[in-house]
């Protein structure tokens, strides 16, 4: 990243004397100014999540005889996530989710990363249309009638892999996929062809290595993609059982249907029952951002470089 | 030029053979690639032919009859009563969210630009992109929360002396709640693209414009802003491309049957038509329609755009 317009502190040794050198009066309330809009900024941007996350872990009739903001937790108790860990959905959830994480994060990287492969190589006759058929689609698509209407013909309705197939390959992350690869110098191909490399050799052991770095942040964004998702699971699946985190969450979030919970009357609309409920929404999403909190720092050391922005580009 | 015309002069089975023997591999695996492609993206939108028919699940796509007259169910959809309601809300919620939510990643990277402590940059960067991450569901489900009866907005009105608003029964709400919560979901994570727009400005540039006497201001409007402009127009076609097919996600999640008024738009009707009341064949002609209305949009932009500026897609 470029640095701010520099001060004139190093020019003042040479003696050259350029007027950007000297802060006006009004640079430097602007700059003031902007420090404060952006304090402001993060204060809004992480005050929802702080105010969540102090009461999941309220007290629950506290919380539920509060009103405005939260600056704490009041009082102090885990009811929020005992409730959690007896709800039945939330782990199911999470299991499906984490098959997603992990099998789907690795169906959909492999199959992007044969395609960038294939794509990258442009001497080849059918590279034409190979990047043709990917990059239609992505300004084109049957829409979600017909999608639909496929998957139940290949009898995926309910099953897993309706939630995988689908979206298997990402043309966005194959082509750059594609752009890393061909980022590589022929020469180191080239040359380990002729010691007799065939490609598959030359895949794993040359192109493969040297990408990592690529590679390992759209995997990351695979994984955060797939713990994410819910709209196949809205459209493919309809056993409870097999519903993901994210559905579930929108059962408790947007619906408010916590007849699943153990422990809660569900019919009882009493106050302390209301607030129950209150404490196991705010403690179900703190359970399932967790882990995107905890692969962010993971995260940001790629977008801040530039990875994905760079690749996109060429 | 003398190798391109020998080659071309080769048989065309000759050069298919030697391209084969060179790239059979790369073949294989992108036929391979290519049955995803076909059999999740290209039968479906051959899957499209049910927007002419009458569709019946049990004679499957094509089994079904013609409708008669072949435009059955878009005349339905014009001449229908909800098509301006669909037409207006899903243009206006775009427009907004084109006028307010495109602009704000842009002047946030122009600010943090500005900023002179990298770190207080960096610091603001990582709390300004973490909404991107947090699942639409979980963020939908706060903001349904914090906008409730009851809610902790409703809470700091009263406490400040104000009248309880009803922000999710009320149709006038939902367009300023929707716009506004995705710049907050979105322009840290936005402004991204603009930043490292930003670093490829040329530094000198700067110099030439103190010595011609531009201050701060002056150098971000002579400088700066034109040398992002290429980057912005890009973002700006690819957005318009995508006018009618963005935040089905985050409208359903939110809306509910009181505020349709304003907060029904075509992918969401497309949903209930199809999915919820099983009309497939009316669901998939309104989707066509907005799937051929977001490709001309996209289409025209980038024409324009390569006629006044010069930079386009392809």
């Amino acid at each position: 990243m470029k640095k701010a317009i520099p001060y004139n502190e190093h020019d003042k040794g040479h003696g050259k004397q350029w007027n950007y050198g000297l802060p006006s009066t009004g640079s430097k309330i602007f700059d003031v100014c902007n420090v404060i809009f952006m304090l402001l900024l993060m204060v809004i941007t992480l005050y929802p999540f702080l105010y969540v996350f102090f009461a999941s872990m309220s007290n629950p009739l506290k919380l539920y005889s509060h009103s405005g903001l939260l600056l704490h937790p009041l009082g102090f108790s885990l009811k929020g996530y005992q409730f959690v860990l007896n709800y039945r959905s939330i782990w199911t959830g999470y299991l499906v989710t984490l098959f997603l994480a992990t099998v789907g994060t690795g169906c959909t990287l492999v199959a992007s990363l044969l395609f960038a492969y294939v794509l990258s190589k442009k001497d080849s006759m059918l590279h034409g249309f190979f990047t043709f058929v990917a990059v239609f689609t992505m300004y084109f698509n049957g829409g979600m009638i017909p999608t639909y209407l496929i998957v139940n013909e290949l009898g995926l309705i309910d099953s897993l892999w309706s939630l995988i197939l689908p979206g298997l390959i990402s043309t966005y992350y194959v082509i750059i996929l594609r752009t890393a690869i061909m980022g590589v110098p022929k020469e180191m191909t080239e040359s380990a062809e002729l010691d007799g490399a065939n490609e598959i050799v030359v895949l794993l052991r040359i192109l493969i290595p040297l990408i990592i770095p690529t590679i390992a942040a759209i995997s990351l964004f695979i994984v955060v993609g797939y713990w994410n998702s819910w709209t196949n699971a809205l459209l493919y699946i309809r056993d409870s059982k097999k519903q993901p985190l994210q559905m579930v969450l929108r059962q408790i979030l947007v619906n408010n249907d916590m007849s699943a919970a153990a422990g809660t009357g569900a019919s009882n609309r009493s106050g302390e029952d209301q607030a129950t409920r209150m404490l196991l929404k705010y403690a179900t999403i703190i359970v399932s951002v967790l882990p995107i909190i905890c692969v962010y720092p993971f995260l940001q050391k790629y977008f801040t470089k530039g990875v994905m922005i760079g690749a996109l580009k060429g | 030029m003398s190798t391109k015309d020998i080659s071309l002069r080769k048989p065309f089975r000759e050069r298919v053979a030697r391209d084969w023997k060179r790239y059979w591999l790369v073949y294989i695996i992108g036929f391979l690639c290519l049955s995803y492609y076909i059999i999740f993206c290209y039968m479906p939108m051959g899957g499209i032919v049910i927007a002419f028919k009458n569709f019946r699940a049990a004679k499957g796509i094509f089994g079904s009859k013609w409708a008669d007259p072949w435009y059955k169910y878009f005349d339905q959809f014009f001449n229908g009563y909800y098509f301006w309601r669909l037409l207006r809300n899903t243009l206006l919620i775009n427009l907004l969210d084109l006028l307010f939510g495109f602009p704000a990643p842009i002047i946030l990277a122009l600010l943090l630009n500005e900023l002179r402590s990298s770190a207080y940059k960096r610091t603001v960067q990582t709390v300004t992109y973490l909404p991107h991450f947090i699942s639409q569901v979980v963020v939908c489900g706060i903001i349904l929360d914090f906008f409730s009866s009851s809610g902790v907005i409703n809470q700091v009105i009263e406490a400040l002396g104000g009248q309880k608003i009803l922000f999710m029964q009320d149709s006038r709400y939902f367009r300023p709640i929707y716009v506004g919560t995705g710049i907050w979901q979105g322009v840290g994570y936005g402004s991204i693209i603009y930043l490292s727009a930003l670093g490829g400005v040329n530094a000198d540039l700067y110099d030439a414009a103190t010595i011609d006497g531009c201050n701060r201001f002056g150098r971000v409007i002579h400088v700066t802003i034109p040398g992002i402009l290429p980057t912005v127009i890009i973002m700006l076609i690819l957005r318009v491309g995508n006018m009618l097919s963005l935040g089905f996600e985050k409208i359903i999640l939110l809306y509910n049957e009181t505020i349709y008024e304003t907060a029904d738009v075509i992918s969401s009707f497309v949903y209930r038509y199809g999915m919820q009341k099983g009309n497939y064949s009316y669901a998939t002609a309104v989707g066509l329609f907005n799937s051929l209305f977001n490709f001309i949009l996209l289409i025209g932009v980038n024409a324009l755009s390569r006629k006044v500026s010069d930079v386009s897609l392809w």
